[in-house]
């Protein structure tokens, strides 16, 4: 399939007009002998029907489960279909960063909404265009804190997703800029105690997650309280955002900044990515949050409108003294949160938090009734919870991955101290049905693997 | 208005099945104190207020689907729809990351198949598909290169970029830590080799450059510099903005480049999505491919199985959480199938040619900084009118008037009042000559009656919007009356 809408005529009118013989031509400065590729070992052209065969086989290759329990940072929510109709709409997919604001207000309002629906949602007073993904906005507000501070050690939570601490490490990088402290978990949630231990004047920032990896609730009020106690910023990381359905705004409880993973909303699995990261913080840090901002303004006319602005903060302007060096981020991904937010709706958010809790209390119930499986953390929890299996547990996965299900997620693969635990994740698309039957299915398994 | 100040209580957009689990209070299953009896205030609208606000806001907005967008240095290529339908595909969206490797083996080949395409267009010997977009490639490669002068005991700190180059190297070199310093450009609009040469010491980790260069010129002395480079023990990056100009007819690898990365949203046709998502994938020859992030995808062909791997000692950690923006990949993937070979060898001919016929057609009636060919972008420089108080950025809102994006504005750096205007080959010659029509009328504009020039737009939803109260007095989110 050509994209291409040049015939043989237009071309020749073209070169013609060049005053050049052949399209090779055009490349003479090119030192072709030494560098022109000779041969290159691509497939030869498909037609779009071909291309969709293609596509569908290898689609077709992988497996979409019955029924799946995985969360873990990644999560299967109800998506309504308008948020695809919006999102599919080529004058906003098609659309380019909105520079030009005269010609984007679409592009614009919408973003400027998005950050609206996230201050509504942590309680903060500024929220940027959005980041890559919950991982790099760790690393981002991480490096916010030790430059707002001046200061070098990090309090990083053990309960914080691996994958994201692994992301902050790799942006920290080697030669000592910062130290990282690991926070231990005490019955799945922040060890308070170790916390009071560990912080002192020189703390940049204590990070924790809250649900956290293990879908418990941690005390949020007093691990903010004892970070400001020394100066230190406490950073909320939020995997996932649908718990705001039900818990109080992290900006009202004293956390200094809100970062995460705004996936939950209007964006599917999509096999990790694009995701959606956020970043909402108290007012004060509003000149130093990495990333675009868009705000209101007026035109000529006094008529409203909407821009984007503060650029100085960014790569564009300031190049080595940026905040960040953020260009492209997810603003296809932000317009669909922001359609998927109008829709659910004040209600809608809190009806979806409240049958996520109430299910996963039900599949909890029922799976620790089965012989041999048991509730690990006694702690609060959202819609995510771990269970102590009898036996190894990666070999119950791979069986229950035969009859369909995808399994909690196998703990040993993070936390070697948790190697026959899974991490359960039940939303509201989990039907009774499916976790009853999961529960049969793990008493069957339970009663064969024990030998 | 905003999609808040439609809000009435009570109205709904949304169904859900009757809860099938009991009831239990919130407070019976966690603290009271950490319960948000408010709940918080999002808007209560239908899905009609939502559908019709959200497509009345689209009709705002200039794309690619409805305007032509001759940005410089962004590659705004028609983007096909197949690859929309294709990565919708419920086989890809419905994939969890943490799914069995045996449950995943499409999406996995999809992968491996797409970093062999990108190795064999670019001479690299391995690609990392992990990064989300051009600027965090960028950061994936500076820290393998810090890594790799780590592992070989040499204490280097610092980066290389000509004054040319986009604001996201030195962001990205300074996020690493590393000290920027800038090549100067010579009057052909190249590197200055003298200038290299002068500051090529022990202790340059890296050159970062494009090729061509920000200015849409080939830089002809690649092999010189890829000497001078590798003599010092330095290393060559190049930016992968503008492969769209040499694809697959000159490879990076072949230039002596050592790292690179590509932008699928400008090479590859997908979508810029209004800022995002794109993607950043970052590829290494030789001794730097064990310093990738990983998983990398390997592909046992004895047992026809891919796989995630892991096991890299000396790999510098992760990028991202999973493995990359798929869905975008997945476009990627579908796009070089589609055009296969014949068409991708399509892509540099027809963008370097659309590039010339605009620049040839413009130069009688705008100064031209570079009087060579250029490849698939060019610069003008719009400094003649500044006695009519007439800048590029007047220019370019005045085009909006005519129904044409503007092209980019006041980059690189090292040209005054810059216009960088890059066609792309999708274009017809058609759309080619009206907006070179539009601009002989915009200059005869600037000569006869510049206010209208100065003022402009006049007609796009909003006129010329005020930067200025925007940054002195912001307002970043909406706030409720009721407060």
């Amino acid at each position: 399939m050509k994209y291409t809408p040049h015939t043989e005529a237009d071309i020749a009118a073209m070169l013609s007009f060049l005053e050049k013989s052949s399209l090779d031509d055009l490349f003479a400065d090119i030192p072709c002998d030494a560098i022109c590729n000779k041969e290159m070992n691509l497939p030869p052209s498909l037609s779009e029907m071909e291309v969709r065969r293609r596509c569908e086989e290898l689609a077709g290759k992988n497996v979409r489960h019955r029924s799946s329990f995985l969360g873990a940072g990644a999560y299967r929510h109800f998506i309504p279909s308008a948020v695809k109709t919006i999102t599919s709409r080529s004058e906003f997919y098609t659309a380019y960063t909105p520079y030009q604001g005269e010609a984007s207000q679409g592009t614009l309002q919408a973003i400027f909404e998005f950050q609206s629906f996230i201050c509504l949602l942590t309680g903060m007073d500024v929220a940027n265009a959005s980041l890559y993904d919950g991982s790099t906005a760790v690393a981002e507000a991480a490096t916010l804190a030790m430059s707002e501070t001046r200061r070098k050690k990090l309090i990083v939570s053990k309960s914080l997703h691996p994958e994201y601490r692994e992301v902050l490490s790799t942006y920290l990088g080697t030669g000592g800029k910062a130290e990282v402290l690991p926070l231990p978990y005490r019955d799945g949630a922040v060890d308070l105690e170790s916390l009071k231990s560990l912080v002192d004047k020189d703390t940049a920032a204590v990070i924790v997650q809250n649900p956290n990896f293990f879908g418990v609730m941690e005390p949020l009020q007093d691990i903010a309280a004892i970070a400001k106690g020394v100066g230190a910023l406490s950073i909320l990381v939020i995997a996932e955002p649908y718990s705001l359905g039900i818990l109080k705004a992290p900006g009202n409880l004293g956390v200094d900044i809100a970062v995460g993973e705004c996936q939950s909303f209007g964006i599917p699995q999509s096999f990790g990515g694009p995701y959606l990261g956020f970043m909402a913080a108290q007012g004060r840090y509003m000149r130093r949050i990495p990333g675009r901002l868009c705000g209101k303004t007026v035109d000529r006319d006094g008529q409203e409108g909407f821009v984007l602005t503060l650029q100085a903060r960014e790569q564009h302007i300031r190049r080595d003294k940026a905040s960040s060096n953020i260009c492209s981020n997810e603003a296809l991904c932000a317009l669909a949160a922001t359609v998927h937010l109008s829709l659910m709706g004040r209600k809608g958010l809190r009806e979806v938090a409240e049958q996520n809790i109430r299910k996963a209390h039900y599949a909890l119930e029922k799976i620790s009734a089965v012989n041999g499986f048991s509730r690990k953390f006694s702690s609060p929890f959202f819609n995510e919870f771990v269970i102590q299996c009898p036996h190894d547990a990666s070999k119950l996965t791979a069986m229950l991955d035969e009859q369909g299900i995808a399994a909690g997620l196998h703990l040993g693969r993070f936390y070697p101290d948790l190697s026959n635990c899974l991490l359960f994740c039940v939303t509201e698309m989990t039907t009774r049905e499916e976790i009853d039957r999961l529960t049969a299915v793990l008493s069957g398994l339970s009663a064969a693997v024990r030998v | 208005m905003l999609i808040f100040e439609k809000s009435s209580p009570g109205r709904t957009g949304y169904s859900l099945p009757e809860l099938d689990v009991p009831d239990i209070p919130l407070a019976d299953m966690m603290p009271g104190d950490m319960i948000d009896q408010e709940g918080k205030h999002l808007p209560e609208v239908s899905e009609l207020e939502v559908i019709r606000h959200y497509t009345k806001l689209s009709q705002k907005n200039f794309s690619v689907d409805t305007h032509f967008y001759p940005l410089g240095s962004c590659t705004m290529k028609y983007n096909p729809k197949i690859n929309e339908e294709v990565a919708a595909l419920p086989g890809f969206t419905d994939l969890h990351p943490y799914q069995s490797e045996g449950s995943i083996q499409g999406a996995l080949e999809l992968l491996y198949s797409l970093e062999q395409f990108f190795c064999e267009l670019t001479g690299m010997d391995r690609f990392t598909l992990q990064p989300a977009a051009g600027a965090h490639g960028e950061l994936t490669a500076l820290l393998m290169a810090k890594a790799y002068f780590n592992h070989k005991k040499e204490k280097r700190s610092i980066i290389l970029v000509p004054d040319s180059a986009h604001g996201t190297n030195p962001a990205s070199a300074a996020m690493v830590g590393f000290t920027v310093v800038q090549v100067k450009s010579n009057e052909k609009g190249n590197v200055d080799l003298a200038d290299l040469e002068r500051l090529l010491t022990p202790d340059v980790a890296c050159l970062m450059m494009t090729n061509p260069n920000t200015l849409g010129l080939f830089e002809v002395d690649i092999l010189r510099i890829s000497s001078m480079v590798h003599e010092k023990g330095s290393l060559l990056y190049y930016d992968g903005a503008n492969l769209n100009a040499t694809l697959g007819k000159v490879r990076p690898g072949d230039m002596g480049f050592d790292m690179m990365h590509i932008n699928p949203h400008k090479t590859f046709s997908t979508p810029h999505g209004g800022g995002g998502p794109g993607a950043g994938p970052v590829g290494a020859r030789g001794e730097l491919v064990k310093f990738l992030p990983t998983p990398l995808v390997n592909h046992d062909e004895s047992k026809k199985l891919y796989s995630l791997h892991f096991d890299e000692p000396l790999s510098i950690g992760r990028m991202k959480a999973f493995y990359g923006n798929f869905l975008v990949l997945v476009k990627a993937f579908a796009y070089i199938i589609s055009l296969g070979k014949e068409g991708l060898l399509d892509v540099a001919h027809l963008s370097v040619l659309n590039a010339n016929y605009l620049m040839k057609a413009l130069s009688k009636s705008f100064h031209l900084p570079y009087d060579r060919t250029c490849m698939h972008e060019f610069v003008l420089s719009i400094r003649d009118w500044k006695d009519k108080g007439i800048r590029a950025l007047d220019v370019a809102k005045r085009l909006l008037d005519y129904g044409f994006h503007a092209p980019t504005v006041y980059f690189p750096l090292i040209v005054e009042e810059a216009v960088m205007v890059e066609p792309t080959e999708t274009e017809s010659k058609e759309t080619l000559d009206d907006f070179v029509q539009a601009l002989i009328c915009i200059r005869e504009e600037i000569l006869n009656e510049p206010e209208v020039v100065h003022d402009a737009p006049h007609k796009m939803p909003v006129k010329r919007l005020d930067d200025v109260v925007a940054a002195r007095k912001p307002v970043l989110h909406w706030e409720s009356e009721e407060l």
